[in-house]
C-alpha cells in the first residue's frame, strides 16, 4: 500500500521502533497501528486459525486484526491492540500468530488445507481416540501473543472508587452536550473517554459548534467541567456496568501504572457511538481492505494517507465524506455505491460506480486491484462501509433489550433501562444535530442545546448482508477466521440460534469480541436460514467490553495483599532466632527454628521438649471474652460440654458443634467469673467462633445480658512446655501461687508482669505440664526477654508450630477439620457422654440422634501403628477393605509423624468402625503403593497422663 | 457489586456481607420433641424463590445480623431492618 504521511499535517517528533525486528520511525502521537500504516507496513500479523496475512482495517477498540506484542524496557506485554495503544520511543512491536515475521509466517501453508479445517473441526476430528493426544500440538499452533514468562508486572494498579450523580460514557458530541447540560443542572459528572483528548467523531470529521470549531468546543467544554470540580478522564474505558449502578472503568495513565475505578453512579448515560461494520465480499481479508472511517481517522487525526489510489465501497451516504477527503489529500479515489443512487454528490473529481458489486480483490499479500461490477481497477485499497452498528453494549450489559431500526440497519436500544439513558450514534443517532440534541436532553429542563453551525452528514443507507457465493471464501470475523460458509454450514447443522452459532464457529469469541463481526454474522445467520434479523436476535453482551488486563482487575490484591497473613507481635524477635516462617490458619508463624535440614530441627526440638522444656509463641490462640449476666447461657449453649458447673479460675475443654451436629471446632473455656467466661478456641476459627457466638447471641438470648468481644490481638501468649515448665515460670516472678494445690492443670491464675497483668493457665496440648503466660500485647517483647533469660539456665529450647504438631499427635489430640472432616461428630472421637446424658438444649443436639448418626459404620478417630522399622504412613492415605474382588475407601489418615522419643511412627486416622477394630491390621493405599497398619488407641505417648502433671 | 442497606451502618458493598438464612426459619425444639423430617427440613430445605424474598444476613464489618428483603431476579433490595423478636 502507498501510504505516506501527508505534507501538511505538522508531525511531531520523530519515534523510533521496530516491527519484527524492522527499524521503523513514527511520530509522536501516533498510535502503533498509525505509525505502521505510515512506514508502510501492509500485513501486521497473521489470522488465528489458517494463519492467513492480515492488515490494519480500524482505527480504534474494534480491530480484529492488529494484535502485537510490545516489548518495552525488557518487558514483553502480549496480544496489544495496535490501533489504541501509543508509540513509545524504543518500543520493539512483534506480530502475533506469525514465525518469524508476518510477512513470511511458516505456518502460513495452514490456508492451503482451510477447506479441510471448517467450523467445528475440532469437535468433530480430536474426538477419537482422544483429544488429549491433539491438544499439545494443536495449542502450540493456535493463541496470539506469546507470554513473557519472565515478567511478572508488579502488583501496582490502584483501585480507585469514586461516587457520581451521573456518569457519561463518551466524550463526543453527545456525550459532551450531556456533560455540559448535566453540569449546568448542578448535577456531578463523571464524563470517560477512551481516546487521548475529547471530541470523538468531531476529531475526523469537521463541525463548527456553537460557533466554534468541534474540537475547540470540545475541549472548552473538558475546561469548563474540570474548572467546576467535575471528573473527566481520558484514555479510559468504561468496560463493565454491574448491580447497582457500578461501573467499572480501565484508565491508562502516563507514566503511572494503570488504574481500575470503580464509580457508583445515581444515572449513567451511555455516548459511546457507534463502530462501522465492513462489506463482506469474497477475499475480503487481504491486507488494504479497510474501514473507510478509520481512513478517515487516520487522515485527520495522525496525518496518514493510507494509499495513493483508493476504492471506496459503501452502502450508505457517510463513505461520500470519507472520499472527498481522501480525494481533497492527494489520492486517487473511486466509489463503488451498491445502491442505484446516494443522497449526496461526489466530490468533484471523484468517480461512483451505482449498483456496484464487488467481486473480489487481488494481490499477494495485500490489495493491487479490486474488480468492481466486473470491471478490474488498479487500487491498492479498498474501503469499505457496510454502515454502523451502534455500541450499545453497556446499556445491554444492563439487561436492556434491542430493537431493529430499518432506517439505520442496525440495533438499537429499545426499552429504557431504570438509570441509564443511550444518547448519540449509541443511540442510532448518527447526525450531529441528533446527537448533540439528545445529549443535552439527558439532562432534564436544561439550557440551551449547543447548536452546530455546520450541516449534518447524511446517512442514508441500503442494508447490504452477506450472502453465500459459491466458492469464495468470504470473511465475516476476522480475528477467529470464520466465513458465510461457516455459518451456512452451522445452519446447515442446525446450529440455528445465534448463542449456538457463536460457539459452534467461534463467530464474535475473539478479543474483539465480534465488533465488527457479529451483525453482519446474525444477518447472514438470518437470510440463510429464512428469518428476520430481529427473530434471530444478538447474543448476550457481556462484560468486558475491551481486554482489560488482569493486572488491573486484580489490582493490589496479589502475592501477600492477596490474603494478609497476621503477624505475631514477637515475629522479630522469632526471625533473629532463626525461626523458618510458615502460615497457620492464617498466622505467619516459627514453623521451626535453625538452618539444619527442617525434620532434623524439629525432631530435635520435639526431644528437648520432652527433656527440659520449650517455649512457644502461643499469641494466636482464640482468646474471645463473653461478658454479662447471660455468658454463661452463652457459651454452654454453643458448647457440646457442659460449662455452667465449671467453678471461678478452672478450665474445660470441649467442642463447638455446628448445627449439623459436626465438630466445628475445639478449645479450652475460662470461667472468669459467673458473668464472665474467656472462649480459646483453635487460632484458624477465631473469627468464625466469634461469628456463632454473636448469631445466637443475637437471635436466641437477650442482647442486653451478654457481649462477645473478640480479645486475641490484645494479648501475647508464651507458652512453656515440659518437665521444667514450672521451674521457668517461677522466674518470672509473676506473683503467682505455681504450687499444684494453688493451680492444678485446667486451672488458671491472674497474676503481674511488668506492671501490667498476667494470666497464667494450666493448659496443656503437648500432654507434658504446661503453662500459658499472657501479657497484653506490649509487654511481648519483655516477656519474650525475661523466658529467654529464665530459659538458658534449664537448657530450654525453641518450640516452632511443626514440633507442637508433632508432640500432639504422640498423645493423640486432634486438631479439629484436619483429625476431623465434615461428617465427624463427638462419638466418632468416643466423647458420648454429653449426648446420652447432658439435658437442655445445645447447638447440634437433634443432629447427634438422627438415623445418620447413629449409624455403626460411622468413620471413628483412631491411632495407627506400623511394623518395625517401618517409616511413617503418607498422611492422607486411604484406608481400603477388599471385598468380592471389590476396593473401596473405609477412610484415611489425618496426621502421621516420626516421633523422635518413641523412635517410631505414630499416625492418627478416620477408619470406619475404628474405635471396635483395635489391633486390626489392614490396607492403606497412596499413589498406587499399598502399606499396612494396625489400629491402635490415638494416644502413643504416655497413656497414663502421668506427664501432665510431673 | 451490590449495595446492601445496613440497618446500622448505611449501604455498604456486598463483599462486607454473608448470608445467613431465610428469614422466618424457627428453630425446632426441645431437640427430642423434634421428628427427623422436620429436622432435616429445618437444617437443608430452603424455598430458594424467583423475585421477592426475606432473608437474614450478616454485616461482618460491625457484626450484626438484620432482616433484608430483596429481588432475586433484579436484585433490586426493597430494604432492611434491624432484627428484634422475629426473624
Ligand atoms: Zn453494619
Amino acid at each position: 500500500m502507498t501510504a505516506r504521511r501527508i505534507s501538511s499535517h505538522g508531525a511531531g517528533r520523530s519515534i523510533a521502533f521496530t516491527f519484527d525486528g524492522q527499524a521503523l520511525s513514527g511520530a509522536e502521537g501516533d498510535t502503533i497501528a498509525s505509525a505502521l500504516l505510515a512506514a508502510g507496513v501492509r500485513v501486521v500479523g497473521r489470522s488465528f486459525k489458517y494463519h492467513r496475512p492480515r492488515g490494519i482495517v480500524g482505527a480504534g477498540a474494534e480491530e480484529p486484526n492488529a494484535i502485537v506484542d510490545v516489548t518495552l524496557s525488557g518487558k514483553t506485554t502480549p496480544n496489544v491492540r495496535a490501533t489504541t495503544e501509543p508509540l513509545v520511543d524504543g518500543m520493539s512491536v512483534r506480530s502475533v500468530n506469525a514465525s518469524p515475521t508476518a510477512a513470511t509466517d511458516r505456518a502460513g501453508i495452514l490456508d492451503r488445507f482451510a477447506s479441510f479445517i471448517p467450523a467445528g473441526f475440532y469437535y468433530k476430528t480430536f474426538l477419537w481416540p482422544d483429544w488429549h493426544l491433539f491438544e499439545p500440538r494443536i495449542r502450540a499452533m493456535a493463541g496470539l501473543g506469546r507470554l513473557d514468562r519472565s515478567h511478572e508486572p508488579a502488583a501496582e494498579s490502584p483501585a480507585i472508587n469514586a461516587r457520581c450523580d451521573v456518569l457519561v460514557v463518551g466524550a463526543g458530541p453527545a456525550g459532551l452536550a450531556a456533560a455540559r447540560a448535566l453540569a449546568r443542572n448542578g448535577e456531578s459528572v463523571v464524563m470517560v473517554d477512551d481516546q487521548d483528548a475529547p471530541g470523538g467523531s468531531l476529531r475526523h470529521r469537521h463541525a463548527d459548534i456553537d460557533g466554534m470549531p468541534g474540537v475547540d468546543w470540545a475541549e472548552a467544554i473538558v475546561a469548563q467541567l474540570r474548572a467546576a470540580g467535575h471528573t473527566v478522564l481520558s484514555r479510559t474505558t468504561a468496560f463493565g456496568v454491574y448491580d447497582h449502578g457500578l461501573v467499572l472503568l480501565w484508565q491508562r495513565r502516563t507514566g503511572l501504572p494503570d488504574a481500575l475505578w470503580q464509580v457508583r453512579a445515581r444515572r449513567i448515560v451511555v455516548a459511546a457511538g457507534a463502530i462501522e461494520r465492513p462489506l463482506v465480499f469474497p477475499d475480503n481479508d487481504q491486507p488494504g481492505v479497510m474501514s473507510a472511517e478509520a481512513a478517515l481517522v487516520y487522515l485527520k487525526r495522525f496525518g496518514v494517507l493510507v494509499s495513493q489510489r483508493i476504492v471506496v465501497a459503501t452502502n450508505n451516504d457517510k463513505a461520500y465524506g470519507v472520499a472527498a477527503a481522501l480525494h481533497e489529500a492527494g489520492a486517487w479515489v473511486m466509489i463503488a455505491d451498491t445502491r442505484p443512487r446516494g443522497a449526496v454528490a461526489p466530490h468533484a473529481g471523484v468517480e461512483v460506480i451505482h449498483e456496484a458489486t464487488i467481486d473480489r480483490v487481488s494481490g499477494a499479500q495485500g490489495v493491487s486491484s479490486v474488480t468492481v461490477s466486473g470491471r478490474s481497477i488498479k487500487a491498492d485499497c479498498l474501503l469499505t462501509s457496510g454502515g454502523f452498528t451502534p455500541t450499545v453494549h453497556l446499556f445491554c450489559q444492563a439487561k436492556g433489550r434491542l430493537r431493529l431500526d430499518e432506517t439505520i440497519a442496525g440495533f438499537v436500544p429499545g426499552d429504557p433501562v431504570a438509570g441509564m439513558a443511550v444518547a448519540g450514534a449509541a443511540n442510532g443517532a448518527f447526525s450531529l444535530s441528533r446527537a448533540l440534541a439528545e445529549g443535552h436532553a439527558t439532562a432534564r429542563g436544561a439550557s440551551e442545546a449547543p447548536r452546530a453551525s455546520s450541516p449534518d452528514d447524511s446517512y442514508a443507507i441500503a442494508a447490504v448482508w452477506p450472502a453465500p457465493r459459491g466458492k469464495a471464501r468470504q470473511w465475516i470475523d476476522l480475528q477467529n477466521d470464520v466465513t458465510v460458509k461457516d455459518v451456512a454450514l452451522a445452519a446447515r447443522e442446525n446450529f440455528r440460534s445465534v448463542e449456538h452459532l457463536k460457539r459452534y464457529t467461534t463467530l464474535g469469541m475473539a478479543t474483539d469480541q465480534g465488533k465488527t463481526s457479529n451483525m453482519n454474522g446474525l444477518a447472514a445467520m438470518a437470510a440463510i436460514t429464512g428469518r428476520t434479523i430481529e427473530e434471530t436476535g444478538t447474543t448476550t453482551y457481556r462484560p468486558p467490553f475491551v481486554p482489560v488486563p488482569f493486572t488491573v482487575v486484580a489490582g493490589r490484591r496479589r502475592g501477600e495483599f492477596f490474603n494478609p497473613v497476621k503477624r505475631l507481635a514477637l515475629e522479630n524477635q522469632h526471625r533473629a532466632a532463626g525461626a523458618v516462617f510458615r502460615e497457620y490458619g492464617g498466622w505467619l508463624r516459627p514453623g521451626w527454628y535453625g538452618k539444619g535440614k527442617p525434620a532434623d530441627e524439629i525432631a530435635r526440638e520435639a526431644r528437648q521438649a520432652r527433656e527440659t522444656v520449650g517455649i512457644l509463641d502461643g499469641s494466636p490462640l482464640g482468646k474471645i471474652e463473653v461478658i454479662g449476666p447471660q455468658a454463661g447461657a452463652v457459651v454452654d449453649y454453643n458448647s457440646y460440654q457442659t460449662l455452667a458447673t465449671l467453678k471461678p479460675g478452672r478450665i474445660r475443654y470441649g467442642f463447638m458443634l455446628t448445627e449439623s451436629g459436626v465438630i466445628y471446632d475445639d478449645g479450652v473455656v475460662s470461667k472468669v467469673a459467673d458473668d464472665h467466661y474467656v472462649v480459646s478456641c483453635s487460632s484458624g476459627h477465631v473469627g468464625g467462633v466469634v461469628l456463632r457466638l454473636e448469631e445466637w447471641r443475637q437471635d436466641r438470648f437477650d442482647r442486653r445480658q451478654v457481649m462477645v468481644h473478640n480479645s486475641t490481638p490484645e494479648w501475647a501468649t508464651l507458652t512453656a512446655t515440659g518437665p521444667r515448665s514450672r521451674d521457668l515460670v517461677a522466674m518470672l516472678a509473676l506473683g503467682v501461687d505455681l504450687s499444684d494445690e494453688a493451680l492444678p492443670h485446667m486451672g488458671f491464675a491472674d497474676g503481674g508482669f511488668s506492671g501490667g497483668p498476667a494470666r497464667v493457665s494450666r493448659v496443656s496440648f503437648t500432654g507434658d505440664r504446661s503453662y500459658e503466660v499472657s501479657v497484653p500485647t506490649g509487654k511481648a517483647l519483655a516477656l519474650h526477654l525475661a523466658m529467654m533469660e529464665a530459659g538458658r539456665a534449664l537448657d530450654a529450647v525453641l518450640l516452632g508450630s511443626e514440633a507442637l504438631l508433632l508432640l500432639r499427635a504422640e498423645k493423640g489430640y486432634i486438631i479439629a477439620g484436619k483429625d476431623t472432616d465434615g461428617t465427624t461428630m463427638p462419638q466418632d472421637l468416643g466423647i458420648t457422654g454429653p449426648r446420652d446424658r447432658r439435658a437442655g438444649e445445645f447447638v447440634g443436639k437433634r443432629s447427634l440422634f438422627t438415623e445418620n448418626a447413629l449409624r455403626d459404620d460411622r468413620q471413628q478417630g483412631v491411632g495407627l501403628t506400623v511394623a518395625d522399622g517401618e517409616p511413617p504412613l503418607p498422611t492422607g492415605a486411604h484406608a481400603v477393605e477388599t471385598r468380592g474382588g471389590a476396593r473401596r475407601s473405609i477412610g484415611f489418615v489425618t496426621s502421621s509423624y516420626q516421633s523422635p522419643v518413641l523412635g517410631r511412627p505414630v499416625a492418627l486416622a478416620l477408619v470406619e468402625r475404628g474405635l471396635s477394630r483395635m489391633g486390626e491390621t489392614i490396607e492403606f493405599v497412596h499413589l498406587g503403593a499399598t502399606r499396612r497398619a494396625t489400629i491402635a488407641p490415638v494416644c502413643a505417648f504416655d497413656p497414663e497422663g502421668t506427664r501432665i502433671h510431673g | 457489586m451490590q449495595l446492601f442497606p445496613c440497618p446500622f451502618c448505611g449501604p455498604r458493598d456486598e463483599t462486607e456481607f454473608q448470608f445467613a438464612t431465610e428469614a422466618g426459619k424457627a428453630l425446632p425444639e426441645p431437640a427430642g420433641d423434634v421428628s427427623a423430617d422436620r429436622w432435616a427440613a429445618y437444617l437443608y430445605l430452603k424455598d430458594n424463590p424467583k423475585g421477592v424474598t426475606r432473608e437474614v444476613w450478616l454485616h461482618s464489618t460491625c457484626g450484626e445480623f438484620f432482616l433484608m428483603e430483596r429481588d432475586t431476579v433484579t436484585h433490586a433490595v426493597i430494604g432492611s431492618r434491624a432484627m428484634g423478636g422475629e426473624a
